[in-house]
């Protein structure tokens, strides 16, 4: 069982959702998103999403892009991912978040050995389809790390099985047909394909995509196993450092565990 | 040379699966794999329905003015020497001054196929953007195109072209200003839009289909350049060389040839201030393998799979990946891809306008250099070279006029 699985078996017997949230490394410094990923923590944050920055992040709104460029200008290099990842798996599971490129590039045998030896437990791959990953998902078996890939609204339920039948550790699912960032309010269709995922997979499936309060957070706990936050976390250390990223993270905690009926 | 002729199904590549060998396929948010999907079989059926390939004749002859003039560059030949005969294949010539026209009007008809009012592009130096824009006028759709803030300053002629269009340019801020990332912007938008939005991307890159698309749809410049040279000549030509960006208007002229095992295939890539010195936009001559814009193909990139700033004093050139049908053939030995500086697309410029009264686009000017140089390294003289006469110059005046000091 890994690290993941028995996250997900834990929220399941409290009744509640997991929360799980994402920062870039390097971003506003290397010392500052650890910082930032260790108060997530220490707010109530279950499992903590560990962005590789990324030049061309294609599926992500201007917050993220912003941060990325700020940790690339300052020398964010893949192997500092690691060297946080180590810190991080410390206090709770731990999964990266990284376009294709950058793990092709490193080699993917070479970064799922180098993961696992962090004490990562998987990798969130928004840009890699199951059809082009299977050196990926051979390499992350060798390392018994979760390969994790997304469902959109769009995907057929052919699609959406298949998907589900690769990924280990969570399912995905893109609340909206759009990238990253913070929203009103959370796409309606999120719920429906969370049951069109359920039909497919046993696996736990988590939202993400426009969640960044705890009303919103509760929302989706309503119906998801897990509730993703990113852009609302980058955003908080951005404007007001590691302590609002802290105060975030007890909101968003507390949503989860309210689990408010849908509207 | 071999892997090539014996795969023996050039021709039919890629594969169901986009892939042209290792390069190729679809590197996409999973949010966009049903639209790429129903791109592939809208595009599958119109190839094989007399109705919408008797439209895009239609408007290639009537609006387009295909075909297109060959015309034989005599004084240009003779600037060259070594006795050779050169012919430019005057897509400069079709309606909104390049070969984009083709594509555009290709997708537009697909997108109405499919149902889709708006679409989107990116552009570099604007000739897709305008070729989209003019699309989108006569089709009736809006229309949204993504430039980055550096190309909208060098390229303001063709900014006010689209804004006159009815088309909506959305300067692009964030990283190098340039087209890779208006590129980002616009899959970013067709993420947000897929349901409305058709994505015309504007060269042979992209997820699978895109680069079998564009590719199918500007393949008709070899078939009319090479029947052309055939009834002019007698003979095929030595040598089929164009510029490469992303590579569309070379692969629209190499498609044809690739069977014809004689015809040598030469890529011109933007050598910027020189292939060594780092400052280029030359992935095929000087890149690595890897993933970008949805696509595996030659990029540049650093040892940590970051994108790397590029260099090219021409906007459609200067974008640091290129499309994968030119990887496979780079690879396969059937093309061979070489870098052309600033300087030397510019003194080719110079010359085809004084020999030939044709000012052609900075991108175009890199096939003249490129050919330039080929035509004086044969071993043997009286070569016979088509050149793809890609744009017109217009849009380039000022950098022109600056360049050679006459501003």
């Amino acid at each position: 069982m890994s690290r993941l699985d028995e996250l997900f078996a834990r929220c399941r017997a409290q009744n509640r959702a997991a929360l799980i949230g994402y920062l870039p490394v390097g971003f506003p410094t290397y010392e500052l998103s650890v910082a930032g990923m260790l108060a997530m923590i220490e707010g109530g944050v279950d499992a903590v999403e560990v962005g590789v920055p990324y030049t061309d992040p294609g599926m992500d709104g201007p917050v993220i892009q912003v941060a990325v460029d700020v940790a690339l200008r300052g020398g964010s290099r893949v192997a500092h991912v690691f060297d946080a990842v180590r810190t991080v798996s410390e206090k709770a599971p731990v999964v990266v978040m990284g376009y294709w490129n950058p793990v092709e590039r490193y080699g993917p045998a070479r970064f799922a050995k180098d993961l696992r030896a962090a004490g990562g437990s998987g990798a969130i791959t928004p840009d890699l389809i199951p059809e082009e990953a299977g050196p990926w998902i051979e390499a992350a078996g060798a390392e018994d790390l979760d390969p994790v890939f997304l469902v959109a609204p769009s995907s057929t339920d052919e699609r959406i099985g298949v998907v589900g039948r690769t990924n280990r550790g969570f399912v995905y699912a893109a609340s909206t047909m759009g990238v990253t960032g913070t929203r009103a309010t959370v796409g309606s269709r999120a719920e429906e394909l969370v049951a069109r995922t359920r039909a497919q997979t046993d696996l736990p499936v988590c939202v993400g995509l426009g969640v960044s309060n705890g009303d919103q957070a509760a929302e989706v706990a309503a119906y998801a196993d897990g509730v993703i936050v990113g852009s609302a976390f980058v955003r908080a250390l951005q404007d007001e450092g590691v302590d609002a990223v802290r105060t975030l993270a007890r909101e968003l905690s507390e949503g989860v565990r309210r689990r408010a009926p849908s509207s | 040379m071999t892997t090539f002729l014996t795969a023996g199904s050039a021709q039919e590549l890629p594969d169901a699966s986009g892939h042209f060998g290792p390069y190729g396929g679809r590197f996409v948010p999973e949010a966009l794999i049903a639209a790429l999907d129903q791109l592939g079989r809208a595009h599958a059926e119109a190839q094989q329905d007399p109705v919408f390939l008797g439209e895009l004749d239609e408007l290639l002859t009537n609006y387009a003015g295909r075909p297109t003039p060959l015309t034989e560059a005599k004084r240009f030949a003779a600037h060259v020497g070594r006795g050779a005969r050169v012919f430019l294949k005057r897509e400069d010539l079709a309606h909104t001054g390049s070969h984009k026209i083709n594509n555009v009007l290709g997708q537009a008809l697909l997108a109405k196929k499919m149902g889709k009012q708006r679409v989107i592009a990116e552009t570099g130096a604007g000739q897709h953007g305008v070729a989209m824009a003019t699309a989108a006028a006569l089709f009736g759709f809006e229309c949204t195109v993504y430039m980055g803030e550096e190309d909208t300053r060098r390229q303001s002629l063709n900014v006010a072209r689209m804004r006159l269009l009815g088309a909506e340019v959305v300067p692009v801020s964030t990283g190098t200003k340039t087209l890779k990332d208006a590129t980002n912007e616009a899959f970013r938008d067709w993420v947000a839009n897929v349901e409305t939005t058709h994505y015309a991307i504007g060269s042979v890159v992209g997820p699978h289909p895109f680069p079998m698309i564009v590719r199918d749809f500007q393949r008709i410049i070899g078939v009319e350049a090479r029947q052309q040279l055939l009834d002019r000549t007698g003979e095929l030509p030595h040598a089929a060389v164009a510029c490469v960006g992303g590579g569309s208007n070379a692969l629209g002229l190499f498609h044809r040839f690739l069977t014809d095992e004689s015809v040598a295939l030469v890529g011109c890539e933007a050598g910027g201030d020189g292939v060594g010195t780092g400052r280029h936009a030359a992935p095929l001559t000087a890149g690595t393998p890897g993933v970008l814009h949805g696509a595996r193909s030659y990029l540049m990139q650093d040892d940590d799979g970051q994108t790397l700033d590029t260099t090219s004093i021409s906007a459609g050139l200067d974008y640091p990946g290129v499309g994968p049908e030119h990887a496979w053939l780079r690879d396969a030995g059937r093309a061979t891809y070489t870098g052309v500086t600033d300087t030397e697309a510019m003194a080719a410029l110079e010359v085809l306008a004084k020999t030939e009264g044709i000012l052609c686009a900075i991108e175009t000017a890199h096939a003249f250099a490129g050919a330039i140089t080929w035509i004086r390294a044969q071993a043997e003289d009286d070569r016979v070279v088509v050149i793809n006469c890609s744009g017109r110059g217009d849009k380039d005046v000022d950098t022109a006029a600056r360049w050679f000091g006459l501003a």
